[in-house]
């Protein structure tokens, strides 16, 4: 790796990809604005010897009726967000489903996760409901959190769930402390943490690996790297190329994967859930995948050609996932009648939410203290 | 009775509440091995061990995130920070975080943590060790705001906001830590609930509403003021900031019909300018004279003893506010 004064530049290839290449500071001013190391479809090294065991096909039709769950949820969030049904930011996962899926697979009931406020895939990859997750989005009073919360702001502690967050990395010292309750408590659940490429530079993500590393805490650290921090691509904010290598300095074992394929989500998570039950501390895992829509709903989605889009559709979870079913003798019919499942499904769940009745304003006052309303005491 | 500093009384609380609920447990910088810069946790990870004592990097928005994690599963942190001033560090895991989880969560998870740690001026500690943060804090909801002046209301205090189920910020103050007060010995097991004023000293003519450090200030300014002056002040101990205890207030404002409220955060936006908006607001028919504040002044805090007490709200400004409102 290069350090100091240096940083990643690109070039386009022959077949119209792109080769990450590192280049003195002075050259920075010379790129082209649009360049970006993101049409790159796998990791750019293996970084760990990483065994990936074949999953049942039974486990893996499970798995591509989530990923289609989640799919078509935040489709129908997005129609509904041009419709005017949706206020606020609202983030989609799409494109990042396999990273959510093959997590939840590979831990346990009882195991703790957080997420960032680009959520909705782990929420659903833990078990919550769709309806209630659209009607939550909406605002409306069938919301887990009463239209609280809202999109940033999932949680459902019975699936252990424990909340997403709007704040860059601060969901991130919670799984610490979800860890660290375990520890305390000599249980053997581990916390794993979900966050994006951006959150590598928030000051509160270090300490928090300084201190899992050292007190060895059943933690899992996600990174979920598509390469854009918001609207900003990667290689024109890290300091270095593969940001893997950053919590390597703090004694953490860490790597990268392909985090659009759920069985190679699933071997590196169980890999990392293994070590933490056995005390061996937290570890660190890039998945290397991609966000297909905008930042949020609204995105002008300046900052990236559509070419790189289209390029990553041949490679996004979803297609992953058919094709590993196909090969394993799903045939196209049974697909298609899956699809139609799941498409009625979130209709269902959509309907459920637009007829679920507003919140009474009283509500407004509830939840501020425990057991009271503001004023009454 | 017998005499305890109130350093030892915040001592026995956190014991006794260890002692009590196995969910409770401290973090912390050098709260441990150290047993506290102020040695407030001093002797408490030899009984309690190494679980339940942790010794944290200087890295305050990872442990107060922290705290927050283990809370929402039912352990009960107890986080100090050095200097409260550190609040401003750990801010958004504090405001952002803490203060609204149980909120956003509609009610999903709860966050029983205490975060304490002293504040306050008079050490000559200068503008990053010296601020006081009660009016920051009472102005996020979702967080309760006590921070007792004696002995006995901290221990009692301190008891309480380990048991609530809400956070609770609870404020110390370095000029309060080796001052001397009755409390009952450590097995007469005492609470005092969170959100009640105590009135510290009764008079006739004039409320002197005040909390902290200040209570001892407007004590001796009540004295003052009384020998030399004849002026006969209440003095009420809000104890707890959030929620404010104006129903005590108001009682005592019916018997003087004179309102001072008097802390060590900024008199701008302050907890005293809030008393005094409610006055106004709910019981306007009880004062004879216009209601007051005092405050820090409004400048970072200095270093120099001359510097630091002209810009402090102690003993010789209270005294010249009430024969400011005593001459009306």
């Amino acid at each position: 790796m290069q350090l100091a004064n240096s940083a990643t530049d690109v070039d386009a290839t022959e077949d119209g990809g792109v080769q990450a290449t590192v280049t003195n500071a002075s050259d920075i001013e010379s790129r082209a604005v649009s360049t970006s190391i993101t049409t790159d479809v796998l990791p750019s090294m293996s970084a760990t010897d990483l065994d990936v065991p074949a999953l049942s096909t039974d486990l893996l039709v499970e798995m591509y009726k989530k990923a289609l769950t989640i799919r078509l949820m935040e489709e129908a969030l997005l129609a509904s967000a041009e419709e005017g049904q949706i206020g606020g930011a609202m983030h989609t996962a799409i494109g990042h489903e396999a990273n959510a899926i093959g997590a939840a697979a590979a831990l346990r009931r009882g195991d703790y996760v957080t997420c960032t406020y680009r959520g909705h895939h782990h929420g659903l990859a833990w078990g919550m409901d769709p309806g209630r997750a659209i009607a939550e989005v909406m605002g409306r009073s069938d919301g887990f959190a009463k239209g609280k919360g809202g999109s940033m702001h999932f949680v459902s502690p019975e699936h252990g769930m424990m909340g997403a967050n709007g704040i860059v990395a601060a969901q991130v010292p919670h799984a610490a402390g979800l860890a660290l309750a375990s520890h305390i408590r000599g249980e053997d659940r581990v916390a794993i943490t979900f966050f994006g490429d951006g959150a590598l530079f928030q000051g509160v993500m270090h300490e928090t690996f300084n201190i899992a590393a050292k007190w060895k805490l059943p933690l899992i650290f996600y990174c979920e790297n598509n390469r854009y921090s918001e609207m900003t691509p990667i290689w024109r904010t890290s300091s270095i190329e593969d940001i893997y290598l950053f919590p390597r300095s703090y004694g953490m074992d860490s790597m990268q994967i392909d985090g659009n394929d759920v069985e190679v989500v699933h071997a590196a998570v169980s890999q990392a859930a293994e070590r933490a039950r056995s005390g061996a501390g937290p570890t660190f895992i890039e998945g290397i995948t991609y966000r297909l829509a905008g930042h949020m709903a609204g995105d002008l989605e300046t900052y990236r050609p559509q070419e790189e889009v289209e390029k990553q559709q041949a490679y996004e979870p979803l297609t992953v996932l058919r094709q590993k079913l196909l090969a394993r003798g799903v045939d196209d019919a049974r697909i298609a009648a899956i699809d139609e499942e799941i498409d009625e499904m979130i209709d269902e769940a959509v309907a459920f939410a637009e007829n679920s009745p507003w919140p009474d304003p009283a509500e407004t006052y509830l939840d501020v203290f425990v057991s009271t309303t503001y004023g009454e005491e | 009775m017998r005499r305890t500093t109130y350093i030892q009384a915040l001592n026995e609380a956190l014991r006794e509440e260890m002692q009590h609920d196995q969910n409770v447990f401290l973090i912390g910088e050098d709260v441990g091995h150290y047993g506290g810069l102020f040695r407030v946790t001093r002797n408490l990870l030899d009984e309690f061990g190494e679980k339940r004592v942790l010794d944290t990097p200087i890295s305050e928005q990872a442990f107060m995130g922290m705290a927050l994690g283990a809370a929402t599963v039912g352990l009960r942190p107890v986080v100090e920070l050095m200097y409260m001033d550190f609040t401003l560090v750990a801010a958004d895991q504090i405001f952002n975080q803490i203060a609204k989880y149980q909120y956003m969560t509609g009610g999903l998870l709860n966050v029983p943590l205490v975060i304490r740690g002293q504040q306050g001026g008079g050490k000559r500690y200068g503008s990053q060790h010296s601020q006081s943060v009660d009016s920051l804090y009472a102005h996020f909801p979702g967080i309760r705001v006590v921070a007792p002046a004696t002995p006995y209301d901290a221990k009692g205090l301190l008891k309480s906001a380990i048991r609530d189920d809400n956070p609770v910020a609870f404020l110390e103050h370095k000029m309060l830590y080796f001052t001397r007060g009755e409390a009952p010995p450590p097995d007469e097991e005492y609470l005092i609930p969170i959100g009640k004023a105590d009135v510290k000293r009764e008079g006739a003519d004039l409320t002197i509403a005040t909390f902290s450090y200040c209570l001892l200030q407007a004590l001796e300014a009540a004295e003052t003021l009384q020998e030399e002056h004849g002026i006969d002040c209440e003095v009420v101990d809000l104890r707890t900031v959030e929620p404010l205890d104006t129903e005590t207030v108001w009682e005592s404002v019916a018997k003087t019909g004179r309102l001072l409220a008097v802390h060590e955060s900024y008199a701008n936006c302050g907890v005293g300018a809030e008393l005094v908006a409610r006055a106004y607001e709910e019981a306007p028919q009880l004062l004879r004279a216009p209601a007051r504040r005092l405050g820090m002044a409004p400048v970072s805090i200095p270093v120099s003893r001359v510097l630091e007490e002209e810009a402090l709200p102690w003993k010789n400004d209270i005294i010249a506010t009430v024969l400011e409102m005593e001459r009306g």
